[in-house]
């Protein structure tokens, strides 16, 4: 039988509010172990929540780019569980009332564009983190990201395979940073996915029981997670079982998805609207403004590479994908603005390639902009050749300095006075009679020996322009 | 005239003139606390009351401050207050030490005044009769075999059997203006969100507000000066601006009209009671009121709709007190279910679980229509009869309980208990501004009359209870106590 996949993904966006949702404590992650936990976030006896309104703004910021009706007026809710790092014993969520109604975007596999309906977006807190390998018997909790806020945007169950899903979460993903709602970051957490799946027979139009992969942080795992998932399920189905309703996890060591939850065991959530907050009431003023403040997005930026910067559709594709990719380009123009098409190539060859080499996100790197930017300016200004420039980035990478200095320090500074070239041409020349000999009779392949010995000879400081024109001076 | 039964202008007008230093005062009334059998307090701070009356003082040698300088109060134990146990009278909460002020402590200490200590009260404020306090009953000063009323009893017999110069209260279903009519004393529940919740430990955050309970209704437009405002900590405070609530006390009441809501004076009601709110109303019409019927069909449905919603925002507010954090934990939980059921299941007591219960059944799935759904539905139809009767009346009075103070473990029964709330719940599941004024005794007990005003109307029904204590002197009745020896 052949069958059909359908896929729906809640995406978790961690907004980079500087207070979290309902308090005034810090976001900032890798900090001491409940050091941004305040009286509120501790859930102490009278405490009360107050709504951060930027996170508010940056709701609304991502509705109107998904084309999603803003509701003007929304409701949080709490939703009722006992966890022990979920201090309040309920989460402040929104239900009924989202704050984003229903959107789209559209996405490309294959060279084959497909709009994906968003159900809804809404604004949520964080739950804490419980540690269970730090003391022997007992867990411990750290409570300095509860509170943090959240935008959990829900698809419809429009995708139709893992790599579907992968280009919708990855064009979420993009949209969210060049919105600057979120960092993105998903080793720390910041954007994390949670997949339902289910499959039906080709041409059967009742969706098959599904089940909720969760917590997948990097698009690599949730497509192993789908795909390990989907077979799971073909599996059961073609033996004549059935698939029962559940949350799974998946675990990226066994590669595998195990059981954690059936739909029996799932909590009843008590959900009611939370009477210490009033309504989110937002004017329309307020959204157009937001509107009129919008950033480049992905698309206006590649449509303006190619117009403005005579970057192919290609590169445009490359240097949009990523808000970080993007913003280091620009930066490096800022102080190159004549060198678009090299710089593009110095970013998407030697500074992605050593990215992936090290597996480091690019604003990680550990050349600036600014300094690989030089680096391309020694280059068109002729004092080092591109070869050369991949040695000084090499060295750059491990820390040595700035392309100057290494230049300096290493003197690796373009040889162009010609009479020195020119010195060291006519050596070569008298050593070498027998290759000149078969050079004069036409074999013109012989040049490149002589550029070799050259370059041996000046430690491949010479300037390769340069010496091919007094070679061929000087041969004939 | 002994310090202990005079008002709060007075108390201010003795130590401006150096007639009783703070000090004075504050040992007085600690002296008073200490020899008083009636269990008001469940903590008593002498020593950070004496290092604040050291301090208030200071301030009037100076000729600082306001008229609230110095004046010794006590704090609901619902209030958190640094440094000191704030308990809600849960055992659950025995060993919380606050490491922070609620907004209305904060305000108090932002104005010098002397706290003696926090009262006792119902557990997490549910109850009629405070009772339900971990810290054992409270007693009525005017008859110790009888309840104080509930849920601030502590607050209100610590201002009638002159323990304090006044007291805060909280009231979500009446737990301001219950005990203060049967303690005969002056309580004033604010409009909802007149006065920041922040700090206040939550029964049922829609219905909760704090308020002064006091000897007269100017004291407590005195106070209410100092506990109202916009709090930026509370989402639910309001912005409006906060008159000067002592302003207007004087105004002439001539011309008002006075609702009576005929579902008030049912055969439920006791008719010694009755015949007190019928005297009240022939002493408002020597004031130049007039009188009118009036119907508020749906605050029959008052009891039901409250004991829906109430439960249901306290299951999820006390969610928190899970043993995990602070408060009490069972010994040697095995697990984390065994942790969650032990720690709740003792620390919390039968009233308090017994809400729990009916609210996490009410919000669940499947239910949740039928009774919260229902509940807010008939809510607003409570307060659109309020709203109609506010376009023919200023003001409605009636009864705030049923009965006077009645046996102490005489109702056992928690329906029967729940039907003595009829009178004051309608002003809370409204968020309408009302209060308790004294109107008489029926057999030695007080009688208290209820006044309920439109949204926003404090100044005026203070200007009205003003008007009717200058008339009558129920108000100034104490009972006979042995701490008057103190």
């Amino acid at each position: 039988m052949k069958w059909e996949t359908i896929i729906g993904l809640e995406i978790h966006a961690q907004l980079n509010t500087k207070s979290k949702i309902f308090s005034a404590a810090g976001t900032e992650f890798g900090q001491a172990q409940n050091s941004q936990a305040c009286a509120v976030d501790l859930a102490l006896p009278g405490v009360l929540p107050v709504l951060n309104e930027a996170t508010v703004e940056k709701a609304i910021k991502f509705g109107l780019v998904i084309d999603a009706h803003i509701n003007q007026r929304n409701v949080f809710d709490r939703k009722n569980y006992f966890y022990p790092d979920l201090p309040k014993g309920y989460q402040i969520s929104q239900l009924d009332f989202p704050i984003i109604g229903r959107g789209k975007i559209e996405i490309t596999v294959a060279n084959t564009s497909k709009t994906i309906g968003i159900t809804r977006a809404h604004l949520e807190e964080d739950a804490g983190k419980s540690i269970h390998d730090l003391y022997d018997d007992d867990t411990a909790i750290d409570l300095n990201r509860a509170g943090t806020p959240l935008l959990e945007i829900v698809s419809d169950p429009d995708m139709r395979s893992a790599k579907e899903a992968i280009a919708y979460a990855k064009k979420i993903h993009t949209l969210v940073q060049y919105l600057d709602i979120s960092d993105g970051n998903m080793q720390q957490g910041s954007f994390r996915c949670d997949a339902n799946i289910s499959i039906r027979p080709i041409g059967q139009e009742k969706f098959g029981v599904r089940t909720e992969l969760k917590n997948i942080n990097s698009f690599k795992f949730l497509e192993r997670a789908i795909n390990l998932e989907i077979q799971r399920q073909q599996d059961i189905l073609e033996d004549g079982g059935a698939v029962v309703q559940e949350t799974r996890l998946f675990d990226a060591l066994k590669n595998e998805t195990r059981s954690m939850r059936s739909k029996e065991e799932a909590n009843d959530y008590r959900y009611f609207p939370d009477p210490d907050l009033l309504p989110v009431e937002i004017s329309a003023e307020l959204i157009a403004k937001i509107k009129q403040n919008l950033p480049e997005l992905p698309q206006q930026k590649k449509a303006r590479f190619i117009a403005e910067l005579g970057l192919s559709d290609y590169d445009a594709n490359i240097l949009t994908s990523q808000k970080g990719l993007a913003d280091y380009f620009e930066t490096m123009l800022k102080s190159n603005p004549d060198n678009a098409k090299l710089c593009a190539n110095w970013v998407m060859g030697e500074l992605s390639a050593a990215l992936n080499k090290y597996q480091i996100e690019i604003q990680n790197t550990p050349i600036s902009a600014q300094n690989l930017s030089l680096l391309v300016c020694r280059i068109s200004d002729g004092t080092i050749s591109g070869k050369i420039g991949k040695d000084i980035f090499q060295a750059m990478w491990a820390g040595e300095g700035s392309a100057d200095e290494i230049i300096a320090t290493k003197g690796l500074k373009q040889m162009s006075d010609s009479g020195q070239i020119e010195a060291i041409i006519d050596k070569i020349i008298a050593e070498h009679t027998q290759q000149v000999a078969q050079f004069k009779s036409g074999n013109e392949k012989i040049l490149g020996f002589f550029v070799g010995q050259a370059m041996k000879a000046t430690a491949g400081k010479a300037n390769p322009k340069l010496l091919n024109e007094l070679l061929r001076a000087k041969l004939s | 005239m002994v310090m202990h039964t005079k008002t709060i202008a007075e108390l201010s007008a003795g130590l401006r003139a150096g007639d009783f230093s703070c000090v004075e005062l504050t040992k007085h009334y600690l002296n008073r606390i200490h020899n008083s059998d009636l269990n008001a307090f469940i903590s008593v701070t002498d020593d950070l009351a004496l290092r604040q009356a050291r301090a208030a003082d200071d301030k009037i040698a100076k000729g600082e401050g306001g008229i609230l300088v110095g004046i010794p109060y006590a704090h609901k134990d619902i209030f958190c207050s640094t440094g000191v146990k704030t308990s809600a009278a849960s055992k659950m909460l025995d060993n919380f030490i606050s490491p922070y002020d609620a907004t209305v402590s904060h305000k108090l200490n932002q104005a010098n005044l002397v706290m003696l200590g926090k009262t006792n009260m119902d557990e997490f404020a549910m109850g009629s009769t405070t009772e339900s306090s971990y810290y054992g009953k409270t007693h009525n000063p005017w008859d110790r075999k009888k309840i104080p009323g509930g849920s601030s009893g502590g607050s209100a017999v610590a201002v009638a059997a002159g323990l304090s110069a006044f007291a805060t209260g909280t009231d979500t279903g009446g737990s301001i203006r219950q005990p203060a009519s049967l303690c005969g004393i002056t309580g004033l529940k604010p409009t909802y969100g007149r006065v920041s919740r922040y700090g206040m430990i939550a029964y049922a955050s829609s219905l909760d507000q704090a308020g002064p309970m006091t000897k007269t209704a100017q004291d407590a437009a005195i106070v209410l000066n100092v506990m109202a405002g916009f709090d930026k900590k509370d989402s639910t405070s309001a912005t409006q601006a906060v008159p000067d609530y002592t302003k207007n006390l004087n105004n002439s009441i001539q011309g008002l009209t006075i609702g009576l809501p005929k579902e008030f004076f049912s055969t439920d009601l006791d008719s010694g009671v009755a015949s007190k709110i019928m005297a009240a109303i022939k002493e408002f019409e020597a004031l130049g009121v007039s009188v009118k019927e009036i119907s508020l069909p749906n605050s029959t449905y008052a009891i039901p709709t409250y004991y829906i919603i109430a439960p249901c925002e306290c299951s999820s507010n006390l969610s928190r007190m899970d043993g995990v954090r602070f408060g009490y934990r069972c010994d040697n939980p095995k697990d984390l279910q065994d942790l969650y059921l032990r720690s709740r299941t003792e620390g919390f007591g039968e009233e308090v679980k017994r809400r729990i219960m009916i609210g996490t059944f009410a919000l669940s799935a499947g239910y949740y229509d039928a009774y919260y759904l229902k509940a807010q539905k008939i809510r607003h139809s409570i307060s659109d009869d309020f709203k109609t009767a506010f376009g023919k009346v200023d003001i409605i009075i009636g009864p705030v309980s049923p009965t006077t103070a009645w046996d102490l473990g005489s109702i056992k029964d928690p329906v029967t208990m729940y039907l003595s709330d009829i009178y004051t719940l309608s002003a809370n599941l409204a968020g309408l501004p009302s209060m308790s004024i004294p109107a008489g005794f029926s057999q030695n007990l007080p009688v208290g009359l209820q006044l309920i005003g439109n949204y926003w109307s404090e100044e005026r029904l203070l200007n009205t209870a003003h008007k009717f204590q200058m008339q009558t002197d129920f108000h100034q009745k104490t009972p006979q106590r042995s701490e008057a020896m103190a």
